[in-house]
């Protein structure tokens, strides 16, 4: 086959000239099936791997002497309770009962912090019995970010957990 | 258009790569969030999970197999339950086969084919009360399966779920001496103006994790 002639090279007379067909294809259609497969992967992916809190649990001590000694003036109490309510108290006397939301809560710990010695400063957590899991995580995140050293998690007495029942019913919160 | 196809085929074929099909999960449990950035172990794991009612589900990672049979074992031994070899193959062969049953139904349960177990409803493994709290013998059989080697705590709780359950899950860890675990939570950024993000950013934004 004679490819080497340039295009301009006539025919002749009574050879139809060959129609010149476009190499151009219409993309839509894929690029429609792209975008589709696209939302499709979007929509099934999972950016983002689960992560893991580390949590520390202190060994139970038997013996008084043995325990960590809390000075009351350093220590912090919050009760997260129903209705993502958290309420918390300074010292040790649970009836200096205060009330907050969970976003309060950051400015309550920040507030605490600056007043006391940081090497005292300590924070328990008591989760009340109406506090979902998601409330516990979430005042433990609260300790990372608030970058508080020492805190615990211990389960309320059931004193506090009066003081808390009759702040809820005062307040109307069920 | 030919620039557009290309940037559609080239977030296609990433997206594509990007993808990993999450396994099918008997169990829907929505996890809370954390700034915490530790990406969560998948081998030699200890699963707990708390499902939104507060129901407690105790399951071991696939692959580790021989431990799955020294726990299914020792907890036969331990409380008499008096399995056959098939149900104990069924518990370690099954991964779906994860225990939320009391002891009391255990047999009955592990007697289920695969398709059955995917779908029963179950009531939990009992933790509420401190004096019949099972997860504490499940844990224990795991401590000493995994003996040697590196074992993963993982408590993978429901938003939901309440805080006496997870209270019961934390007792029955601690009276086996497990005092270090792992709760299982959706990464989200460390909040803006936070003590946290100011220490991130003076660490050159590396992970905060102690």
């Amino acid at each position: 086959m004679d490819t080497s002639s340039g295009g301009g090279h006539k025919k002749g007379p009574g050879v139809k000239k060959g129609k010149k067909l476009s190499t151009r294809v219409d993309l839509t259609p894929m690029v429609d099936l792209g975008f589709l497969l696209i939302t499709f992967f979007i929509f099934t992916t999972t950016m983002s791997q689960p992560t893991a809190m580390k949590l520390f649990l202190p060994k139970d001590v038997d013996k008084p002497e043995e325990q960590n000694k809390l000075k009351e003036s350093a220590a912090l109490t919050l009760m997260p309770s129903k209705a993502n309510m958290v309420y918390y108290y300074e010292g040790l006397d649970p009836s200096k009962l205060q009330s907050s939301s969970f976003k309060g809560i950051r400015d309550i710990v920040l507030d605490k912090k600056r007043r006391t010695d940081p090497k005292d400063f300590m924070v328990i957590l008591k989760p009340t019995k109406d506090a979902t899991y998601k409330n516990t995580v979430d005042i433990l995140d609260e300790m990372t970010i608030d970058a508080v050293k020492r805190y615990a998690l211990v389960d309320i007495t059931p004193d506090e957990y009066k003081f808390v029942e009759a702040t809820e019913n005062a307040n109307g919160v069920k | 258009m030919t620039a557009m196809c290309d940037v559609a085929f080239l977030l296609l074929s990433f997206f594509i790569l990007a993808t990993k099909f999450k396994p099918p999960e008997a169990l829907s449990v929505v996890t809370p969030n954390s700034v915490s950035s530790k990406v969560a172990p998948d081998k030699n794991v200890v699963m707990i999970t708390l499902d939104k009612e507060g129901k407690v589900y105790f399951s071991v990672s696939d692959g580790n197999t021989s431990e799955k049979k020294d726990i299914i074992e020792t907890v036969n031994t331990s409380k008499n339950i008096g399995l056959t070899d098939a149900e104990k193959k069924n518990f370690v062969n099954n991964p779906s086969a994860y225990i939320g049953v009391p002891f009391s139904q255990l047999k009955s349960y592990l007697d289920k084919g695969p398709d059955e177990l995917k779908n029963a409803v179950l009531p939990g493994v009992p933790v509420a009360d401190s004096t019949n709290n099972e997860l504490l013998e499940w844990v224990r059989a795991a401590v000493g399966a995994f003996q040697g080697s590196k074992m993963n705590l993982l408590v993978k709780g429901d938003n939901a779920a309440k805080y006496p359950s997870f209270s019961g899950v934390v007792f029955a860890f601690k009276k086996n001496d497990q005092l270090k675990f792992q709760l299982i939570t959706n990464p989200v950024g460390a909040p803006l103006g936070s003590e946290l993000q100011k220490a991130q950013e003076k660490s050159g934004n590396k992970s905060s994790e102690q």
